[in-house]
């Protein structure tokens, strides 16, 4: 430990730290615009001057390392002084535009200028403009407010691993840019709009929508991919305007990828505002009542077992619980929440974790990706693993298509035979993971939603045993399934799937188109094949109209997450609350409310009436839902099949990062990302039922 | 840095010989520290594409050193001495600091304007001449000074400065350093200290 004075008291601080953060552990603040904890230090916006003793001029405490008997002052007239003079040269060149800037209220140059500005300006000669850059459909630019503290450069280049920012010129002209014009291309670039400490970079799509003291602010998760970041969300009155990253450490550290950050447009499109019957072929407007009333005559000319339920990738647990019970209720056990037809097995519950914990990342000394893709899969793990690249180097590689992950990788093929490889004790990645005391499987749902995924996942778990990827003494378990799903590790928890000798999604898809299935409950599952549901009555209980509404016989208006108290678990298992936000739009309601009302109508009541029996009903179905918050680690035991591979080509089953659910698929924003990026060779998302 | 597509070359390749002086240069720097080269490597691409770096060469010296295009371009656009921009057979470089000013950098830089034709930040239209005001160059002693390409003049006049111009439009040799005879940047009249140790001094032939 070092000892030094800061303001006359003692402090005894870790050896490493800065200056600035000796003074931040003792709760002093200092000012600053270019330091950020997760970047590289640059020490060039000056603003965090403080006093040294024996030192003749002031220092940069951002940079500065501590040393044994500093004295350090950060109170005195001086550095006051000093302040108010870095600010006034701040200040000369920034427009007084805080009326018609979207940073106003929220702007850290406007914050600090209450402190240390002073009330008139001594400059007198004409303030410079700099012409603002392009940067793509979502970050928008207003360069003359730039005051040069380079965080989106380093973060671009550090966090996204996207160089494409710099800082050309010098003085007076220097200009922040990117490179030959072009968009940030990186699915976390929404993060420099946060990073930006003046409005330099604001968000393009919440350009002069609201300002911050008219915004009511829900702290809740994220469901645009698996792995359930925290996140803020921003709404006034009935919209929601905007979504920002809270701190967790454990996942999203405080980045969001631009999918969570940018989607929420579509929260006010395409919206299933009220039930609708389909009648002559046309979806007509309903009540609630005669929509329960179709569903109820339908009911009564079906068997208990030629229904099927179907749960979609952004479904709740508290639906798929209820959901679970009615049709459970109803005499039918053909049940699937795997709508991508993934060879998941529900019975071992750490086949299907992200056992490391995402933070294991920063552990692990290397890494094996199989068929998957985590830049588009999960962007704020993949900014986690070029983290821990960067760090120590460690080796990556690949299994699956070749693509530029931000990092350095090995691809050692798109065969599924580099796996029998591994397993044999072949090639240059098996030396790697012999020699790694932490290695790490991470494998994503493009291996698995493939007829012959159990096979795979048979092979991967030999691997992982083979090579000590799990390692019950040291209690390190390096087997990480990758979901992209928010309701998928939430529906095997709660046993969203057939009972035994009943149909999975293949199943009821074949059984539907050949008419053995004769009713399909979709709770908000689009990513099937609709062809494949035949002559099947639909029943569509959802949030936006998208291909399963449009197939839908009877559609039941549910909420998004936004509106809704409900629970996730992410692809860790970790058991995540959502809040309401906001309602949903006209008559639709929450999704266990829905199930719940029409239970009683068709005469097989739930036995609950409260969000609290909900919830008490999932940790009967499966205790670990007591645990909200925190994970719980899961037994190693055998899964997967030693069964023959026929598809030889692993990839990732994510072929646009910006369209991948109903929500983000009536996203405008969304729209215009693929359409900016329309060179990283998306294609359409491919249906995999 | 504005955009002259049309005299910007499509593509940028170090010629045999500049390659191998590159590599000289590269191979200074300990292994993943390359981009330490990039300053000798923008001023080759600079010597070999006529006092100027198009933009292929940005990128063909970041390729060269496995960094990105856009690192090299904050190189060459924080230093003046890169000009990203066609320039003139010679750059001439006129110090209009204090010390060249108290000794007449005034002069110097409007008989550069005179004899050229043309104001500071323009080219001749023969592309003989690009004329420039820079800070110090750090010959203050001689001042005031100037410098064109590689060399500088010093201890100049109005005369010496047109007579250097002409001379050099005329291909013929002009007198590098001090205009006025002295040698190096010896007192104008002769030593002024460490009389008793002149015999010991070697002195060159200016």
């Amino acid at each position: 430990m070092v000892n030094m004075i800061i303001d006359g008291k003692e402090v005894s601080v870790d050896p490493g730290m800065t200056v600035l953060q000796a003074c931040e552990q003792i709760g002093i603040e200092i000012p600053r615009f270019c330091y950020h904890e997760r970047l590289s230090v640059a020490g060039n916006c000056r603003m965090c001057l403080v006093q040294m003793e024996k030192s003749p001029k002031p220092i940069a405490s951002c940079a500065m390392p501590v040393g044994e008997g500093m004295t350090i002052h950060t109170n005195t007239p001086e550095v006051e002084a000093m302040r108010k003079s870095v600010m006034e040269f701040l200040l000369l060149n920034h427009p007084l535009d805080c009326p018609i800037c979207d940073q106003g209220g929220e702007c850290d140059l406007q914050d600090q200028s209450i402190a240390y500005g002073i009330d008139h300006s001594r400059y007198q000669e004409r303030k410079r403009s700099v012409t603002d850059k392009h940067m793509g459909p979502l970050i928008s630019t207003t360069m003359t407010r730039c005051i040069h503290c380079t965080r989106c450069v380093r973060f671009a280049t550090e966090i996204a691993g996207v160089p494409d920012l710099g800082l050309l010129g010098r003085g007076e002209n220097a200009e922040i840019t990117t490179y030959l014009e072009k968009a940030l291309n990186s699915e976390l670039s929404g993060n420099v709009i946060d990073l930006c400490p003046v409005g330099a970079l604001t968000s393009k799509p919440y350009a002069f929508i609201a300002r911050p003291w008219e915004l009511k602010s829900i702290e809740t998760i994220d469901v645009m991919d698996a792995i359930g970041s925290n996140i803020r969300v921003d709404v006034r009155g009935a919209e929601v305007l905007r979504v920002l990253p809270i701190l967790n450490e454990d996942i999203n550290e405080e980045w969001i990828s631009d999918k969570t950050r940018f989607a929420c447009d579509a929260l006010s499109y395409q919206r299933l505002d009220r039930p609708y019957i389909r009648k002559n072929g046309r979806l007509k407007e309903a009540t609630w009542n005669e929509a329960f009333n179709t569903i109820a005559a339908t009911l009564k000319k079906v068997n208990g077992p030629d229904i099927a339920a179907l749960a979609g990738d952004l479904a709740d647990c508290e639906s798929m619980i209820a959901l679970k019970m009615l049709i459970q209720n109803l005499g039918s056990e053909n049940i699937d929440c795997r709508q991508d037809c993934a060879r998941l097995d529900p019975t071992v519950r750490s086949s299907y974790l992200f056992n490391s914990a995402l933070a294991g990342i920063d552990q692990t000394d290397a890494i094996l990706l199989i068929g998957c893709n985590p830049r588009w899969e999960a962007a704020v793990l993949n900014a986690r693993i070029r983290k821990r690249y960067l760090e120590s180097g460690i080796p990556i590689g690949v299994i699956g298509e070749k693509s530029d992950l931000n990092y350095e990788i090995m691809h050692l093929g798109d065969d599924v035979n580099v796996l029998h490889d591994i397993l044999a004790k072949k090639g240059r990645f098996s030396k790697i993971l012999r020699s790694a005391s932490r290695p790490m499987i991470i494998i994503g749902q493009g291996a698995l939603a493939r007829g012959d995924g159990h096979a795979i996942l048979g092979l991967t778990r030999k691997i992982t045993e083979l090579y000590k990827i799990v390692d019950n003494n040291r209690g390190w378990n390096g087997f990480n399934m990758l979901h992209t799903a928010a309701s998928r590790v939430g529906g095997l928890d709660l046993g969203f799937v057939p009972g035994p000798n009943c149909r999975d999604t293949e199943a009821i898809l074949d059984g539907a188109s050949q008419g053995s299935i004769k009713l399909v409950y979709l709770l908000g599952a689009d990513e099937i094949n609709m062809e494949r549901l035949g002559n099947a009555f639909v029943i569509y209980q959802g949030h936006h109209g998208d291909t399963g509404a449009n197939r839908a016989d009877v559609i039941l208006p549910g909420a998004a997450y936004t509106e809704k108290n409900a629970t996730y678990v992410n692809t860790e298992g970790r058991v995540q609350r959502a809040y309401q936000a906001v309602f949903p739009p006209g008559e639709a309601k929450e999704d266990w409310r829905i199930i719940r009302a029409l239970s009683e109508i068709i005469g097989k009541k739930l036995e609950f009436d409260s969000l609290a029996q909900v919830r008490a009903a999932l940790v009967e179905a499966n205790p670990n839902f007591l645990n909200v918050g925190t994970m719980s680690p899961a037994a190693w035991n055998k899964f997967g099949i030693d069964g023959e591979i026929t598809d030889m080509t692993l990839s990732s089953h994510i072929k646009n990062f910006y369209m991948t659910d109903p929500i983000s698929r009536a996203s405008i924003t969304m729209a215009n990302c693929s359409k900016a990026f329309a060179n990283n060779h998306f294609e359409k998302i491919t249906n995999n039922g | 840095m504005n955009d002259d597509s049309k005299q910007e070359p499509a593509n940028f390749e170090f010629t045999r010989e500049f390659l191998k002086t590159a590599q000289s240069h590269i191979k200074k720097y300990p292994k993943n520290r390359q981009s330490s080269a990039v300053m000798p490597l923008l001023d080759l691409a600079q010597r070999q594409n006529g006092g100027w770096i198009p933009k292929p060469a940005i990128n063909y010296v970041a390729n060269l050193l496995g960094m990105p295009s856009i690192r090299v371009l904050e190189v060459a656009t924080f230093y003046t001495m890169y000009n990203l921009e066609p320039i003139g057979q010679f750059h001439v470089q006129v110090c209009t600091n204090l010390p060249c000013w108290l000794r007449g950098s005034n002069d110097v830089l409007n008989s550069c304007k005179k004899c050229l034709g043309i104001e500071t930040g323009e080219t001749t239209d023969d592309n003989l001449f690009t004329l420039s005001e820079v800070e110090c160059l750090g010959a203050c002693v001689n001042a005031p000074m100037m410098q064109i390409n590689d060399n500088y003049y010093e201890d100049l006049t109005s005369e010496t400065t047109e007579n250097i111009l002409f001379n050099l439009r005329e291909g013929a040799d002009v007198k590098t350093g001090s205009q006025i005879g002295r040698n190096s940047c010896e007192p104008i009249n002769g030593l002024t200290s460490l009389q008793h140790m002149k015999s010991n001094l070697i002195v060159e032939d200016g």
